[in-house]
């Protein structure tokens, strides 16, 4: 049966559509620019095509699309094994799902498309509305006449005593004061105010848009160029290969499949230690990793703690605190003593292994803990259990507690043991990860709350006056929170009246 | 006094309260609704102070942290941004009646988390020793607040709404006189999202950018990620589709219900359903 890869697809799809899109955009910029444009005299399939893109009926279809879309991947676990889909799913819905991406779906073409959709979409609704608010910009109506008048909601008309230029002057004194300077037109007994507040808030939601876009490219910047890696180096060890985090990582692969994933470094990371603390309750408190970057022989950062929250990053590489692992069998300090009289002889043990003692006999540990609350809550610390062995006899098993040197002794044995600690030589996982889109993101994730602040809390806000025998009209309009500044509007107007 | 006495008493003063706001819905006497304001305020008050004390209690037994580090502070907390957002409401607009449905949702909470919840203060694992664990759930339970005032609001609406179409406006006594009109709720309803949007965003950014830095990446499509993209999703369709006309008033009531059940299955059922990085899930 013929299988396409989600990727293969993934990868002509996104060229295709982007060429597209690089076709398709001037020609829409070109076209929104012409005034005959929006008129529906023009047919044919551009305009089709370009109205169906900047419909909004899109936008919030693609935005409950996605969402819908989303939740599968929440649901179906991502790029598991095939082994545990077996588990959880039949045979014909795992070829089902396998065929739908849905195990690494939002990588799958379709969900891809989705987002070029959205973005699409996104920019054809900005340049939609670029003309009009464009014409806001350079070409504000400054001169409120009769026919302007009536498209206005808020509008007050008053006499006012004095001749139409000192009414000119006044009132822009005025609206200077209380609003803000305004652009006086006009002339021969008739003149025009007009005053705007906050005009750039109209750029906010093309700054939201275009933030989101920003993201988009940051994030493919980072999917191309960078890397997400890891690397398990043991205690006192070094490499410069760190190896990519793929789909089918961690599953059963060749040398040579794992030798594919190998990423130089360039330099050379060197684990010196790697230490866990624990809080009084047992619950870690810290995993530290203690590095070294060695590049052309030197050393150029010197020993340096990473800890979770806090990573190391050379030449744009970050290595992140993420796992350890023990890198051998532990090695256990113990002293044994004979008699009652007995002076300590120190023996180490590594775990599992079998060590003679004096007299012929020979012990094993067995098991060890870096706390002995959890089994037996009235003590603390570590601890091990281990198996003496007479030359004859039963196995004696015993616990031996750190904390508590005596415990042993009090069992009045022939030979008595304390455990005094162990080494455990560890491996340090980290993450290893190579992003140069990341500040591009970031970039456009504060654009995005700027143009949110913009777009959300900011209005345009417009006042037009009009000055004729005596007479003054004035006019108020904004793009949001209508209720707030009609407020401000009565207020104006009366302070104005009571002048 | 310790912290969790003044939870109990925040606990019960939101219960009180909302016993209150449903007394005024059926006696409309304005002293009763003023009383349930009192209430809310009341608790809000004690509440505070058990955060900050509970805070001070993490310091007094060596491992100080901010308390939202489990799913029984987040409760707690979120309960507290609630009350937070509905008290500036009835502060700014005066319409009581708006307190029946949304201070039931910070007593739920409450209740919840005293009853049912390990309240034990416990140290910070390494993965949440960081200042963006602040930042992040701050902005995010501001967020999902004002979402759930938005849903209280939304419920109003609906309610309201039935009425008006099965009585027209020819009776104008009864509860329904107490709620607001449909205009100011299905306006309210849109304030809140425009408020709790950003707030969204903003939690949504600084979880990217903690991630970044614990994990390294910002995104890694992880069930709880998704989620709030989800949620993001639902709003910001919510906010395009008030543009065009005929998405007021029932249809934005529906989708701010929605949107709300998409938030609580992104702060809740992630954690207990499904599986992620975020750590309050065993509760």
């Amino acid at each position: 049966m013929l299988k396409i890869s989600a990727k293969g697809v993934t990868f002509f799809v996104i060229p295709f559509i982007s060429i597209g899109c690089s076709f398709f955009l001037p020609e829409c910029i070109i076209l929104s620019l012409r005034r005959d444009f929006l008129t529906p005299t023009k047919t044919g399939f551009a305009n089709s095509l370009w109205n169906f893109f900047c419909s909004l009926k899109l936008t919030i279809f693609l935005l409950i699309g996605l969402s819908a879309a989303s939740i599968i991947g929440t649901v179906v676990p991502q790029n598991a094994a095939p082994a545990q889909y077996a588990k959880i799913y039949s045979e014909a819905t795992v070829q089902l799902f396998n065929a739908l991406d849905f195990f690494d779906m939002y990588h799958s073409w379709w969900f891809i498309l989705l987002l070029y959709l959205l973005t699409l979409n996104l920019v054809a609704c900005s340049l939609k509305r670029l003309p009009r608010d464009w014409k806001i910009f350079t070409a504000p109506t400054v001169a409120m006449d009769e026919e302007m008048e009536k498209s206005l909601s808020l509008v007050r008309h008053c006499k006012m005593p004095g001749s139409s230029a000192k009414l000119r002057d006044m009132l822009g004194v005025f609206l200077t004061r209380e609003f803000a300077a305004p652009v006086v037109t006009g002339g021969e007994g008739r003149y025009y105010l007009f005053a705007q507040k906050s005009l750039y808030s109209r750029l906010g939601v093309y700054v939201l848009h275009f933030s989101i876009i920003i993201i988009f490219i940051g994030a493919m910047i980072g999917s191309y160029f960078g890397y997400k890696a890891y690397v398990n180096i043991e205690e006192g060890s070094e490499t410069s290969v760190v190896y990519r985090r793929t789909a089918s990582a961690g599953q059963m692969e060749t040398p040579e499949q794992i030798a594919a994933r190998a990423i130089d470094l360039g330099f050379t990371v060197r684990c010196e230690s790697f230490s866990i603390s624990y809080y009084d309750n047992g619950s870690p408190r810290e995993y530290k990793s203690v590095l070294s970057v060695i590049e052309n022989g030197r050393t150029v950062v010197d020993r340096r703690p990473v800890i979770v929250n806090s990573p190391l990053t050379y030449r744009g590489i970050t290595f992140y605190q993420s796992s350890y692992s023990p890198a051998d069998d532990p090695v256990f300090h113990l002293t044994v003593r004979s008699g009652k009289d007995g002076t300590g002889r120190k023996i180490t043990a590594r775990h599992g292994e079998r060590v003679p003692l004096p007299g012929g006999s020979s012990l094993q540990v067995i098991e060890y803990t870096d706390d002995i609350k959890p089994f037996f809550p009235q003590l603390s610390g570590p601890a091990v259990r281990m198996a003496v062995m007479p030359k004859s006899g039963e196995t004696q098993i015993l616990l031996l507690l750190k904390n508590y040197p005596d415990f042993d002794l009090q069992r009045g044995g022939e030979l008595a043991f304390t455990y005094d600690g162990m080494d455990q030589k560890w491996r340090t996982g980290l993450q290893v990860a190579k992003d140069p889109g990341v500040w591009i993101v970031w970039l456009g994730c504060c654009l995005m709350v700027a143009g949110i602040f913009m777009a959300f809390f900011l209005s345009h806000r417009r006042i037009w006056v009009r000055i004729e025998n005596g007479r003054v009209s004035i006019g108020g309009a904004t793009n949001k929170n209508q209720p707030a500044f009609q407020i401000f509007f009565d207020t104006l107007t009366d302070k104005l009246k009571a002048m | 006094m310790s912290s969790s006495f003044l939870f109990n008493v925040a606990t019960l003063s939101y219960l009180v309260s909302m016993v209150v706001f449903f007394a005024f819905l059926g006696s409309r006497n304005k002293t009763i609704g003023l009383a349930g304001s009192i209430a809310a305020s009341f608790g809000l008050i004690v509440q505070t102070a058990a955060i900050g004390l509970r805070w001070k209690e993490s310091y007094d037994l060596g491992h100080g942290h901010a308390p939202l580090s489990n799913l029984y502070e987040s409760v707690v907390f979120f309960a507290w941004t609630i009350i937070f957002i509905y008290v500036l409401i009835d502060f700014r607009y005066k319409y009581r009646a708006v307190g029946a449905f949304v201070v039931p949702f910070a007593f739920l909470g409450m209740a919840w988390a005293q009853l049912g919840l390990n309240s034990g203060i416990e140290p910070l694992v390494p993965a949440l020793q960081s200042n963006w664990l602040l930042y992040h759930v701050i902005t995010c339970f501001l967020g999902y607040a004002a979402f759930a005032v938005a849903c209280g609001v939304s419920i109003m609406y609906l309610i309201k709404s039935k009425y008006e179409v099965g009585n027209g406006n020819a009776k104008s006594g009864g509860i329904m006189s107490l709620f607001p009109s449909t205009k100011f709720l299905d306006d309210l309803n849109y304030k809140a999202i425009m408020l709790g949007f950003p707030l969204l965003t903003l939690g949504i950014i600084t979880g990217a950018a903690w991630a970044d830095y614990a994990w390294g990446s910002y995104w890694s499509w992880d069930p709880k990620e998704t989620w709030s993209l989800i949620v993001w999703f639902i709003y910001a369709a919510f906010l395009h589709a008030r543009i065009t006309r005929g998405w007021v008033g029932r249809r934005a009531a529906i989708l701010s219900i929605i949107g709300f059940a998409a938030t609580i299955f992104c702060y809740l059922g992630v954690n207990l359903l499904l599986s992620g990085l975020h750590s309050y899930g065993g509760g």
